[in-house]
């Protein structure tokens, strides 16, 4: 094989401030869809176990539908089907402040807010059917109860699952370079075009999504370890 | 108003072709999806039967391969078979190729993790018993743990065969022509984003849902 390393063609010239670019704005997309898709998992995920059906349906919807669906056809969608239907001054001011950017964590943020209910859904369910009837009996209303009793305890029970999916998020992250959102496989992809160095830049990519990936891990394994329910979860291994 | 005309008049490219991959040129999302769905199963046992080795120069290996591959998204995989294999070979590999290839790789990894864990989730006693009457550790895996560990793996299987099917709309990124591709030249002709996108998602969600339902009742016949 005739290739000729070069590894400094990774901190010479623009390639080190582009991956650094490229790392800032995966943490920012994939944090802000973070937040998005929590919320609309909690939303949905409580919605699918109340005792109502019309809000059962609703959650169930929205979650086989928009989990069941690639993401990259998410990105298209919401990047190119859905802004000409905005009014006239909501696009104006989306394509003034890359619109790729709040489309792409608007689509990761709402696909993984369906996969992420399911997780909070099975939290819940684990719960014992006995704690909602405790907190209706005690007079808390079935959203009372839910905020204050059941939620809680759920988000305490699934951080290793959610540990899970939210790495997927952050992988999932780099669909979002086919909106051209100029994240960590897009400088990837940059340097190599600039540079012609494929393996270098693509090493460069790889390991730093394997840090990522693994501080993220370590983080989570600490909160997990603080928010433990003493006697609920029993871990093995 | 939603213009449903864009899409009856190519229907025949983004289904056919595009979906089924039949006709003029290659491409297809089901012509991927099915051999990599197989040889990626089939490379995932060997995985996850080298996880379980005794032996830590097999096991260790197998261990690296799948953490590495569950800690790097699947584009990057893409890219990575798309720049290094034209240059191991010397030659060009159509987009098929490379993408059949970043599949099977990549899912591999999970299918391995499922695989690990549904023989692990066959009691050690059967093993066991199974040494005990006689059979070698080949015919005990073959005869008694398989048949029992792919039972167990039906469900976390067909959920990850409804991944790398939604996975495969990933090839479009290099230029093969599956069902999202397809809808990408409608739509640079036609303008019609929300209705091509939304038909399409439409499609594929028929196949993810239908076959979680099948799924869902494959586990209930076995429970019963």
């Amino acid at each position: 094989m005739s290739y000729q390393f070069k590894w400094s063609v990774l901190w010479s010239g623009q390639s080190g401030g582009w991956l650094l670019q490229g790392v800032a704005t995966t943490l920012a997309i994939s944090g802000l869809a973070w937040i998005l898709a929590v919320g609309l998992g909690i939303l949905a995920g409580a919605a699918r176990t109340v005792p109502w059906r019309p809000l059962r349906l609703a959650g169930t919807f929205y979650v086989e539908f928009f989990r069941n669906v690639p993401l990259l056809v998410w990105m298209f969608f919401w990047y190119f089907g859905v802004p000409p239907l905005l009014p006239r001054g909501v696009q104006d001011w989306l394509f003034n402040h890359s619109a790729e950017f709040w489309a792409g964590m608007f689509a990761l943020g709402v696909y993984h807010g369906a996969r992420m209910s399911e997780v909070i859904r099975s939290g819940i369910n684990s719960i014992p059917r006995t704690q909602f009837e405790a907190s209706v009996a005690m007079g808390l209303t079935t959203f009372q109860a839910y905020r204050l009793i059941i939620v809680p305890i759920a988000l305490r029970l699934i951080v290793p699952p959610a540990t899970n999916e939210s790495l997927n998020l952050l992988k999932n992250s780099s669909v979002a370079l086919t909106i051209s959102v100029a994240e960590l496989t897009f400088q990837t992809r940059q340097v190599e075009t600039y540079t012609a160095k494929a393996i270098e830049a693509l090493t460069a990519g790889t390991l730093i999504y394997l840090v990522l990936c693994v501080s993220i891990a370590w983080i989570m394994a600490r909160v997990e370890r603080r928010f433990a329910i003493p006697g609920l979860i029993a871990r093995g291994g | 108003m939603l213009d449903l005309g864009v899409i009856v008049a190519n229907f025949k490219f983004l289904v056919v072709q595009g979906l089924f991959g039949l006709g003029g040129f290659a491409g297809g999302t089901l012509r991927l999806a099915i051999p990599a769905i197989v040889l990626g199963f089939v490379l995932g046992i060997f995985i996850g039967l080298a996880r379980l080795a005794r032996s830590r120069f097999v096991s260790l290996p197998a261990t690296l391969y799948v953490e590495f591959f569950r800690g790097v998204p699947l584009v990057m995989v893409i890219f990575w078979i798309w720049f290094i294999i034209p240059q191991l070979l010397r030659l060009p590999i159509p987009e098929y190729g490379v993408a059949l290839t970043a599949f099977v790789i990549f899912e591999a990894a999970y299918f391995g993790e499922i695989i690990r864990a549904g023989i692990q989730s066959v009691p050690r006693g059967q093993v066991e018993a199974a040494t005990a009457v006689g059979l070698t550790s080949a015919q005990t895996m073959r005869f008694v743990v398989l048949p029992q560990a792919i039972r167990n793996m039906v469900p976390a299987l067909v959920t990850q065969m409804i991944v790398l099917f939604k996975d495969t709309s990933l090839a479009s990124i290099i230029g093969y022509v599956d069902l999202t591709k397809a809808a990408q030249i409608v739509n640079n002709r036609e303008i019609k984003p929300f209705e091509l996108y939304l038909f399409i998602a439409v499609v594929y969600f028929v196949f993810t849902y239908s076959m979680s339902l099948f799924a869902r009742r494959f586990e209930r016949r076995l429970a019963s």
